[in-house]
């Protein structure tokens, strides 16, 4: 008997009632048994366990199997457990092939039972076809650059990259805002214990600026991603601030001269800014930043008064913005998130009744440092309000926008509000309006109740309308309770919608630019949502903080440490290995067209007549060329045709699961 | 037939994209037709033409060929080339003897499992219609003679082209 000849072994999984439940697996085992090559078929409860794997293992040396498949669960997840499985039994990792039994059949075909199992046999049978005519591959090893960029400087960003540079790899921080801190640099108070926002993220922020082994490169975005794990290529625009960064000693001389007033986006809207402006006091860097959309003399060419009065001569109109090329190993992506504006619709009259604000904006009135020094001022006429109501998810868990997920913050932020308030006014009213209150994780149920024994009522129910006094700008909430069964209307001074997390509105394009996926409401996918949590489809590129989904803080710095350790743990080696799936050309038969050369979306075909090669390294294994080569000269390693037609016949000709 | 007609469809699907949505439809437990078989390539540009003539050739009653939606690929344009390939298979169709609407594209990301669902049901709805393959020696096929059936199939491959436009929009928007 040759070595080529196969003998497949066939490893049914039930899954425990996973996928048992509604196929027959003893059934499918013993169809599989009777497939032509195969000399081994069994179904076992949980195949990827222990004794599961013990099993498969132990067949491979019993029957001398050559080739294995297990009908499971989908191979997106389960497949490299598997392969290490066939591999630790002496056989090659790619004499394996998986049957997604569970996501493909079991989950989505219940209570269809015979004909999900006549579908799942022929399943079976198109895989034993496929097996037999795999081939052994040796993984290839691609050097790693020891180096790592964090795109995002919040306070995600901000816990990867120190962890990063503490553990000795060169790290580049890209930040898109002129400077680092994100949007908790901006929140005055943290739930639960309501510490001060950033006295706790002001001294990592400093750090930030302090590291020898941090590159941080603020107010910049990233242009292009090219390259593959281990040696991506990432092109940086740093945006001109008009101030040499090396001679601005951050005196705010020019702040104080500039003439032009605009709104402040760090202010949401409730103060404004200069056209030349540092965001906050503790920014990092602590340069200023001229805002060339604003500023007098870049749009009109006349004014020049913060250069005349620069002490240090560091302002220059003429500056440009510059463009750096960085090569790193691994990219961790923490952009964050963005606050949903309820302008759009004007829900509950935002926009248009005055006193109406977000809850990010009555951050910035609590706040010390905001435009009202930490007194809470109706923007209508400046009183302090006395009656305060709180709209509980606006923009959240709502279907009519296409926002069918809980903020994950807004209850817990606004017991910290109105607690904050409480404290501030003892004798405010304070009444939050709530579908459902949803305080998980440690002292957020000590933070709900402490807000209760302050006096601020919680009433189920979300408001219908809410109508505005033309004269007092007063407004009257008008909502039912949902407990009592009470229509309500009372009038309040002020009425602070909590409002929704977004994806950044940058998304869409920075993930095309890293070729990672989103998921259905627009925040980067995790490879898997339980085991890869911070792990794109992307070899080399980590996902941390919200990007992700809504989280809160203490979350998005446990992701963001998360995805330091998986960066770390993929660059500590020096070598990382790559699959073996890219294509061959066969350069006798190849007539020199050329659309190989054309098709590849990587420019990994080079070389002309018998020169023309494939470089495995860019080659990502599409396998589009191979797809399109009229002279079948050229073919994908692991997706051969002669690999895909057979499993391609089997399905055609299937009929009921008889072989 | 003694049977009702169950339709035999084979799925090309990419690693990414449309593997992802198929998964998805599973765990959130959508429930569709069993009738389509899945073949998993890396990507949806891999799909060889000559795959699909294979399939026929073997009796297979419908193709579908998905992947990741245009401007979405995993491998940037692999899925440029699906388009263009797909376009000329199914002008090809008509020269087979096959009803153009045997052969069909879905675009489906990983995170949409119910558009993955609504695909196969529908594909297996409208080859119920069309019967067997005339190629796969099962039954009679509902066949006319080309002449006839020419401005027929016209008209059922202007009705899907809404649709089809409408889904294709619907997943851009994302």
């Amino acid at each position: 008997m040759s070595d080529d000849t196969a003998r497949v072994g066939v490893f049914t999984c039930h899954c425990g009632l996973n996928i048992n439940g509604t196929v027959d697996c003893p059934a499918v085992a013993k169809f599989a048994a009777k497939l032509p090559g195969v000399v081994h078929s069994t179904d076992l409860l949980f195949a990827c366990s222990d004794d599961g794997q013990e099993n498969i293992k132990e067949a491979i040396k019993e029957h001398n199997l050559n080739r294995v498949v297990v009908a499971s669960c989908t191979p997106r997840t389960h497949e490299p457990v598997f392969r290490a499985c066939v591999e630790d039994a002496g056989l090659n990792p790619y004499l394996y092939d998986q049957v997604n039994l569970r996501e493909h059949v079991s989950w989505c075909h219940m209570g269809q039972n015979e004909k999900a199992t006549t579908k799942a046999k022929e399943l079976v049978a198109m895989s034993v076809e496929r097996v037999k005519n795999l081939e052994p591959l040796m993984r290839q090893t691609v050097p790693v650059i020891q180096k790592t960029a964090v795109i995002g400087g919040g306070v995600a960003g901000i816990s990867a990259a120190l962890d990063l540079a503490k553990a000795g790899f060169e790290t580049y921080l890209i930040e898109k805002r002129p400077t680092i801190g994100g949007q908790m640099a901006l929140l005055d108070k943290v739930f639960p214990q309501n510490d001060c926002s950033i006295c706790i993220l002001g001294p990592i922020m400093s750090e930030v600026g302090r590291h020898p082994k941090i590159h941080l490169l603020a107010y910049s975005e990233v242009e292009s991603v090219d390259g593959y794990v281990g040696n991506f290529t990432i092109r940086v625009r740093e945006k001109t601030r008009y101030i040499d960064v090396e001679k601005c000693t951050g005196c705010g001389v020019c702040e104080t001269k500039c003439p032009s007033k605009v709104d402040n986006e760090y202010e949401f809207g409730l103060a404004k800014r200069k056209a030349v402006y540092r965001p906050f006091p503790q920014a990092v860097p602590s340069t200023y930043t001229i805002d060339p959309e604003k500023c007098r003399m870049i749009t009109e060419g006349k004014c020049g008064v913060c250069q005349k009065h620069c002490p240090t001569g560091a302002i220059d109109y003429d500056m440009q913005d510059k463009i750096t090329e960085i090569n790193v190993g691994t990219i961790v992506v923490a952009t964050g998130f963005d606050i949903y504006d309820p302008s759009e619709t004007r829900e509950f009259g935002y926009g248009v009744f005055q006193n109406v604000i977000t809850n990010v904006q009555l951050e910035r009135l609590t706040n010390a440092a905001g435009p009202t020094h930490g007194k809470v001022k109706r923007p209508s006429d400046g009183e302090t309000p006395k009656r305060f109501a709180f709209v509980q998810c606006v923009g959240s868990r709502d279907r009519r926008m296409d926002q069918d997920y809980c903020c994950y913050y807004g209850c817990e932020n606004s017991f910290k509000q109105a607690t904050q308030i409480m404290e501030k006014y003892p004798d405010a009213d304070v009444h939050i309006f709530a579908m459902d209150v949803r305080t998980h994780g440690l002292g957020y149920e000590g933070l709900y109740r402490r807000a209760r024994e302050m006096g601020v009522t919680v009433i189920k129910g979300r408001p219908s309308e809410i109508e505005q006094n033309p004269e007092t700008k007063n407004l009257k909430v008008l909502a039912e309770d949902l407990y009592t069964g009470e229509r309500l209307e009372v009038t309040y001074d002020m009425v602070v919608l909590a409002s929704a997390i977004l994806p950044p509105s940058d998304i869409e394009e920075l993930a095309r630019k890293l070729n990672v996926s989103q998921g259905e409401t627009g925040f980067l996918m995790e490879a898997h949502p339980k085991l890869r949590p911070v792990d794109s489809f992307r070899d080399g590129v980590f996902l941390a903080g919200a990007v992700l989904g809504p989280m809160d803080i203490p979350k998005a710095v446990a992701y963001g440490k998360a995805a330091a350790a998986g960066a770390q743990a993929l660059m500590a080696p020096g070598e990382f290995l790559v699959e073996p799936i890219f294509a061959d050309i066969d350069t006798e038969a190849c007539i020199d067209c050329g659309l190989c050369n054309d098709m590849c979306p990587y420019g990994a075909i080079t070389g002309e007549g018998p020169e023309r090669k494939v470089m495995f390294e860019l080659c990502q294994g599409c396998g589009t060329c191979a797809g399109g080569c009229p002279q079948n000269a050229i073919d994908m390693r692991h997706y051969r045709k002669d690999q895909v037609m057979p499993q391609v016949e089997s399905a055609a000709r299937a009929r009921g699961g008889v072989a | 037939m003694s049977k009702s007609f169950e339709p035999n469809i084979v799925a090309f699907t990419c690693n990414w994209c449309s593997y992802g949505g198929a998964d998805l439809a599973g765990i959130s437990r959508i429930q569709y037709p069993t009738n389509a078989k899945v073949i998993r390539l890396m990507c949806s540009g891999r799909v060889d033409p000559s795959m699909v003539l294979q399939a026929f050739k073997n009796g297979a009653d419908g193709v579908m060929i998905t992947g990741c939606h245009i401007g979405d690929c995993h491998y940037s344009t692999g899925n440029y080339r699906t388009q263009v390939r797909y376009d000329a298979l199914s002008t090809a169709m008509d020269m087979m003897g096959l009803h153009p609407d045997r052969l069909r594209l879905l675009w489906a990301s990983a995170s949409e499992g119910q558009q993955w669902a609504d695909g196969i049901t529908e594909m297996t709805q409208i080859i119920k219609k069309l019967g067997p393959s005339p190629l796969n020696g099962r039954g009679k096929p509902k066949k006319a003679t080309p002449k006839k059936a020419a401005p027929k199939k016209e008209a059922v491959s202007k009705k899907k082209a809404a649709p089809k436009k409408a889904a294709k929009k619907g997943g851009a928007k994302k």
